[in-house]
């Protein structure tokens, strides 16, 4: 079966965020991008089900500007066979991306779709789920474990009170939490071969998908800050600040 | 139009946040509903119709809706939500997995994690791990909400709600539940407990959490944990606090031998006060930190649980 892996564009994690003078958004000029830490999870994820003869070919979907290349390209470093672009500069919001995703499944008709489970910059927790409502499939979200056997999967959930284990029919979408692996860096070699690959470039049009956003972003402010507090020298000041002066213990 | 809270519960009582949730709805209309899906629900309808604020309680019975599955439950909400003008859910691990699901299905958009209701159509959340705050405001008919509980205070009780039984939509049949790994824990749950004691690596191994325990047990203490201290499994995955795990807003909370990273201070900076005992002076914690303390953990930790009272 194939698999299909959403990776996303985002701000690298260690980036500290500006937001623009203008409240317009937050900024994103000469900042390093980088693909979305839940991302490699599921592209590594994929890559294993390939090398355990489980999926038969691996293939990196993303969504947004031209830019979004170098982030396929890096799921073909890591060792995806070829890459999907649906290429816009118009802003995509999540039903957006899963409307797409799904476009991209019904053409290519992967057994299995690994997205992160969270993109970090916009924190929407939501293409997966969307994913799975609109192709009707089963949906096994915030993986910790991955077992995919004779047309279902067994998937372990991090939930609030800790681990759930459910059992899903197949076809199906996964979405990555932290602990499902720990992904490969990319070698030199296959960051050369990577170039080599094909990554096919679609327009939303082509798709029939609409992309227009339900959401209006009014304003993008900077939180309130914290002050800064004191240092003290003992645990007697520290427990006698609690009491006194906090009030909270 | 009226507006249904989706209500997560263990049988007998709904969870906590559904409180939190109900205050959040009643910001965006004025009939609010609540939906208990389950199986052997009248217990946890019945909280629910106690919550102050509540108009009605729909129970739901149904085997399919026992685990909670998102695959079965959606589908119910879906077939209530022309009734109403909002879907509210907590943005628990049941809420993320479930309203993104009734959304797409209704071809609507979701807001996630709502941290404060503007007008009926706008909303705050956070985003970039709450280094920027947007107001975002839904063009949809149906505006399906998660609403993050500690940013809206608990509902009080004292509600007098009817409880009116509707049938169960049935099981989709795409995917059953097996079984749960629960933390047992005695200690307040970390997401409603008053005061967190919340470790890091700097504690170095699970064996030295007992000396976490130890402290947060004599406080009444809920206990978290950094992502390293996670990943490294001294404790189990439903200890992280931060991005990507919970986000807590006691009026204590401790972080000891944890940084300060941006992912963690997203979970833990609306905290009321937060102490740090670190060894690094450096360590971006003491930025957020009202009392700091820099030196060893190993010698602090001990020397603070003898020095504070029992509660
Ligand atoms: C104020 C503001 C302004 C913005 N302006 C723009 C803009 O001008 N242009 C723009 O492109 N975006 C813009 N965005 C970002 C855009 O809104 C988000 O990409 C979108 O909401 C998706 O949310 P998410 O990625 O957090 O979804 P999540 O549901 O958190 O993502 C989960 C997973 O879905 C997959 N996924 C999501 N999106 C993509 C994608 N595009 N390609 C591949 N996989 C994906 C990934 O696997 C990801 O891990 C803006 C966001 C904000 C807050
Ligand atoms: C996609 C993504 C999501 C993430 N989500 C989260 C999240 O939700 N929550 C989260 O916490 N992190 C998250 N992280 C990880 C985050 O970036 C940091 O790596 C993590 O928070 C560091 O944990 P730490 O502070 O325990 O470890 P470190 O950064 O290693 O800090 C350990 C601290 O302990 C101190 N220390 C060591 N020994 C002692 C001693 N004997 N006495 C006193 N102090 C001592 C050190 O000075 C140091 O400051 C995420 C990262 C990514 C990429």
């Amino acid at each position: 079966m194939k698999v299909l892996v959403a990776v996303k564009r985002v701000i690298d994690y260690n980036v500290k965020i500006r937001v623009k003078a203008d409240n317009t958004g937050v900024e994103t000029a000469n900042v390093k991008m980088s693909m979305n830490p839940f991302d490699e999870i599921a592209v590594e994820e994929a890559l294993r089900m390939k090398e355990k003869g489980l999926a038969t070919e691996v293939i990196a979907f993303s969504a947004g500007p031209a830019q979004c290349q170098e982030t396929i390209r890096t799921a073909l470093a890591m060792g995806a066979d070829r890459g999907i672009l649906v290429q816009t500069d118009a802003e995509l919001q999540p039903l957006a991306v899963a409307k797409l995703l799904k476009a991209v499944v019904d053409k290519e008709q992967p057994g299995l779709v690994i997205v992160g489970k969270q993109a970090i910059d916009d924190d929407s927790n939501q293409t997966g789920q969307m994913l799975a409502a609109l192709l009707g499939w089963s949906q096994g979200t915030f993986a910790n474990k991955l077992h995919v056997a004779d047309g279902s999967a067994e998937v372990k959930r991090e939930v609030d009170g800790g681990l759930e284990n459910i059992k899903i029919k197949l076809p199906a979408v996964i979405t990555t939490d932290l602990r499902l692996n720990e992904p490969r860096y990319a070698s030199l070699p296959n960051i050369m071969k990577a170039k080599k690959k094909p990554i096919e470039v679609l327009a939303p049009d082509a798709l029939g998908v609409d992309v227009a956003p339900r959401i209006k972003t009014l304003k993008v402010e900077e939180p309130p800050k914290r002050k800064a507090g004191i240092k003290v020298k003992t645990v007697a000041e520290l427990v006698d600040k609690l009491r006194n002066e906090a009030g909270v213990i | 139009m009226a507006i249904l809270v989706v209500a997560a519960h263990d049988g007998k009582t709904v969870r906590a946040n559904v409180s939190n949730a109900v205050v959040a709805a009643s910001q965006m209309g004025s009939d609010v509903h609540v939906l208990v899906a389950g199986s052997n629900a009248g217990e946890a309808a019945k909280s629910a119709a106690a919550i102050a604020g509540v108009a009605k309680v729909l129970q739901a019975e149904d085997a399919a809706y026992a685990n909670w599955l998102a695959e079965d439950i959606a589908p119910l909400v879906v077939k209530l939500a022309p009734n109403y003008s909002h879907i509210v859910m907590a943005a628990d691990s049941v809420g993320k997995n479930i309203a993104p699901r009734v959304a797409a299905l209704l071809d609507v958009a979701q807001i996630s994690e709502a941290i404060q209701v503007v007008s009926p159509d706008t909303f705050v959340r956070p985003i970039y791990a709450g280094n920027a705050m947007a107001t975002v405001q839904s063009g949809d008919k149906i505006k399906v909400v998660t609403i993050r509980p500690t940013n809206f205070k608990a509902g009080a009780g004292g509600g007098t709600a009817a409880v009116e039984q509707i049938g169960g939509a049935g099981a989709a049949g795409l995917s059953s539940f097996v079984g749960a790994e629960l933390s047992k824990s005695e200690r307040p749950e970390l997401t409603s407990a008053k005061i967190v004691v919340s470790g890091g690596r700097g504690l170095a191994s699970g064996e030295n959490f007992k000396m976490l325990e130890a402290l947060a047990d004599k406080l009444g203490a809920g206990l978290g944990a950094s992502r390293a201290a996670v990943d490294a499994g001294y404790v189990p995955n439903d200890y992280q606090v931060g991005q990507t795990g919970k986000v807590v807003a006691p009026d204590l909370y401790i972080a000891i031998g944890i940084s300060g990273a941006i992912q963690h201070l997203a979970g833990m900076k609306d905290s009321k006060t937060i102490v740090a005992i670190n060894k690094d002076e450096e360590a971006p914690i003491f930025q957020v930190a009202d009392y700091g303390i820099v030196g060893d953990l190993f010698q602090i930790v001990p020397e603070l649980t003898a020095a504070v009272e029992k509660k």
